[in-house]
């Protein structure tokens, strides 16, 4: 008896591991007959191969969407029955972790903003794009090409997905009056104390500093991101007070849902994102632009330097900045599109009236994610400015 | 042909058996084991590029002066300890009358169902047992409109959470120290003329610590180590783990994060070590 289910066992394992073999041995004569891609030296594509199958990307909430959310919120079956690449999607929820990630290599492209390029440019973990491979960056707005955040040396780093504001939302039911200052979860937040939520990443210093911008004038605070030391103890201190009134900091996006429709949170920073969602869920929640401006981002869609689906993070990248795609990302995430042509596809057809999409005046209120520096980004040059590492270890004393 | 006079030559070199038997363990333990923490403590003397997150391969002891000059770092380290220290002492308390009903009190067959009844909890997932005390301790949620009071999510929410989370490790070898108890030295103690209260200090008390100190190290190493309960249920609270997942994961700092994780590790042999001198630890 024992024996002949020991047979059956070896059976079954030797079919497992012939099929497994044989599947290797398919993908290994597709990958050999069929992709020729070539590279430059700086490591852009010369031209596009065959799909490789599958492409791996790290993407914002949002920002790679199959239906399995929304039924109707759907750019990746349309994409794979395209192009024939898989796309296997990572959520991260901040920038940190993308840098994180990317240096994992196995990753093809990621949707960086502003704070985590120049950083992924620096660390060569990304390559540059040749863009004209790409049909659909020549619709790009010529005030999102040839930015610092995107192009080292005259080198695209890749393509602009799209941008927006860090925004305030609030519990209709508990929250009153209305607000219309970030002062709700700043000098005002005691009253929410215990419910008030922030961004957990060291980037929402920024916040802090963009308020005191508008609030303590006499601090000479420029740039948010250009923070010399006196200005970074009063960004820092502020946090700290605010601390006193925080229920949760959040920077997975489902938590910060779930905490909105139970109420455990009523008013702090979100993306548009999440207030959609928020209110699909029927919860009472509204999200505002207020009155001081706000930080906000600018997405990149870049590629590995150790890709293993060039040509598919290629077809990926030209396809996610297509009028139609691009279009359904921007309205749903909740920012303005890259493509210029996507403002004809939107569901609601003054959405890029709205999201003020070719509107650079507003756009430069924006303050858009970047690294800070010890060369201070504002041009000041008698002071020092806090880096990022300095910023990463406020936060966790902010944290305590 | 050749197995025989394999196992003859085996039968006549007794060291060449023992190392052929304890070759492939000791190489797990030495290379897997212990080399893994090796690499650990050598990254804790090295740095991160602070821009492009590129890891600096130079010794240097700025990651231990960070540690120890940042007040911020002393106090997560005594959160830790006191919330670790907190959950032990609390499980000790509900485990001993638990075990004593069990071993002593219950009838024998019902004590084959209270150790399931203890144990069944294990079998659900950790995550799924910290999200159900979520549920139970949000603010708004059925602790609160049934008794009108919850603690929110917090350090109190944490401490209550894991406690409830490694109760059963802290009741299973108490349990099994009360039922090695001999009811006989019970008998005798009072035979001889002393009161309850002095056979249970100096016969039941004596024989039951070890069960104690092993439960203790279960309860004291798994509380100081978690992370994930207390980013569930802890609201804005920082424990060591989160420090050191947040310094590996989000600011990319390896080398940071190694030294952090110094601390719980010199914690836990620390408590070993104290543990071992109480003598609880030669006949568990």
């Amino acid at each position: 008896m024992r024996t002949r289910a020991f047979i059956a066992v070896l059976g079954a394992v030797s079919l497992v591991v012939a099929g497994c073999g044989d599947d290797k041995k398919k993908s290994n004569t597709e990958s050999q007959g069929e992709t020729k891609t070539s590279t430059t030296s700086d490591g852009s594509l010369q031209k596009l191969g065959a799909g490789e199958g599958a492409v791996n990307v790290i993407a914002w909430a949002g920002y790679v969407e199959n239906g399995s959310n929304d039924p109707k919120v759907d750019w990746i079956t349309g994409f794979e029955k395209d192009s024939g690449c898989k796309v296997n999607a990572k959520v991260a929820g901040t920038s940190d972790e993308m840098v994180t990630l990317m240096k994992t290599g196995q990753y093809d492209g990621v949707s960086a903003s502003g704070d985590a390029t120049l950083r992924l440019i620096q660390a060569k973990d990304v390559v540059p794009v040749n863009t004209a491979l790409i049909p659909n960056y020549a619709d790009v707005f010529s005030g999102l090409k040839d930015k610092p955040h995107n192009t080292v040396n005259g080198k695209n780093y890749g393509i602009p997905h799209g941008r927006g504001a860090n925004l305030l939302m609030y519990r209709t039911d508990k929250v009153s009056p209305a607000p219309t200052s970030w002062s709700t979860v700043f000098d005002g937040a005691s009253p929410y104390a215990g419910k008030v939520t922030a961004y957990d990443s060291p980037i929402y210093i920024a916040d802090a500093a963009l308020y005191l911008m508008k609030h303590k004038p006499e601090l000479g605070i420029k740039n948010p991101y250009a923070l010399d030391d006196a200005q970074f103890t009063a960004a820092v201190d502020l946090l700290k007070t605010q601390n006193r009134s925080i229920g949760e900091y959040w920077s997975d996006y489902t938590k910060e849902v779930e905490a909105f429709k139970s109420g455990n949170s009523v008013v702090g920073t979100t993306w548009q994102v999440i207030a959609n969602l928020a209110e699909a869920d029927k919860a009472p929640v509204a999200a505002i632009l207020p009155s001081e401006g706000a930080t906000g981002w600018s997405d990149t869609w870049m590629v590995a330097a150790k890709a293993q689906h060039p040509t598919c993070a290629y077809k990926w990248l030209d396809w996610i900045v297509s009028p139609q795609v691009n279009a359904q990302v921007a309205e749903y995430f909740g920012e303005s599109p890259a493509n210029s042509k996507a403002c004809g596809y939107t569901a609601d057809k003054t959405f890029c009236a709205t999201y003020h999409a070719s509107d650079a005046a507003y756009a430069s209120k924006i303050w858009y994610w970047t690294t800070p520096t010890a060369q201070c980004l504002d041009g000041r040059t008698n002071v020092t400015c806090k880096d990022y590492s300095a910023w990463t270890q406020a936060w966790t004393e902010i944290k305590g | 042909m050749s197995s025989p006079s394999l196992a003859g030559w085996l039968h006549r070199h007794p060291g060449a058996r023992l190392a052929g038997l304890l070759s492939a363990p000791l190489l797990w333990l030495v290379v897997a084991y212990l080399g893994a923490l090796g690499v650990l403590l050598v990254s804790a003397f090295w740095t991160v590029n602070a821009f492009t997150g590129d890891m600096v391969r130079q010794p240097t002891l700025d990651n231990f002066r960070t540690i120890v000059g940042e007040p911020v770092y002393r106090a997560v380290t005594l959160r830790s300890l006191g919330v670790a220290a907190g959950v032990t002492v609390i499980d000790a308390v509900i485990a001993l009358p638990m075990a004593f009903f069990m071993a002593k009190v219950a009838a024998p067959r019902w004590r084959r169902w209270l150790v399931i009844a203890i144990l069944t909890p294990l079998w659900a997932s950790y995550l799924v047992k910290a999200y159900a005390w979520r549920v139970l301790l949000s603010p708004e949620g059925p602790m609160s409109w049934a008794t009108g009071y919850s603690p929110g999510y917090g350090l109190t929410a944490t401490v209550v959470t894991l406690t409830y989370l490694w109760l059963p490790y802290m009741v299973i070898p108490v349990f099994a120290a009360f039922e090695r108890v001999p009811d006989s030295l019970v008998d005798a103690s009072s035979d001889l003329g002393a009161s309850d209260f002095a056979t249970l200090r100096m016969v039941v008390a004596p024989l039951v610590f070890p069960g104690i100190a092993a439960g203790s190290i279960f309860t004291f190493s798994l509380s100081l180590g978690d992370y994930i309960a207390v980013t569930i249920v802890g609201g804005k609270t920082q424990m060591l783990g989160n420090i050191i997942y947040g310094q590996l994961v989000t600011a990319n700092n390896q080398p940071l994060a190694a030294a952090l994780s110094i601390i719980p590790l010199a914690a836990i042999i620390a408590y070993l070590l104290a543990m071992r001198r109480t003598g609880a630890l030669e006949n568990v």
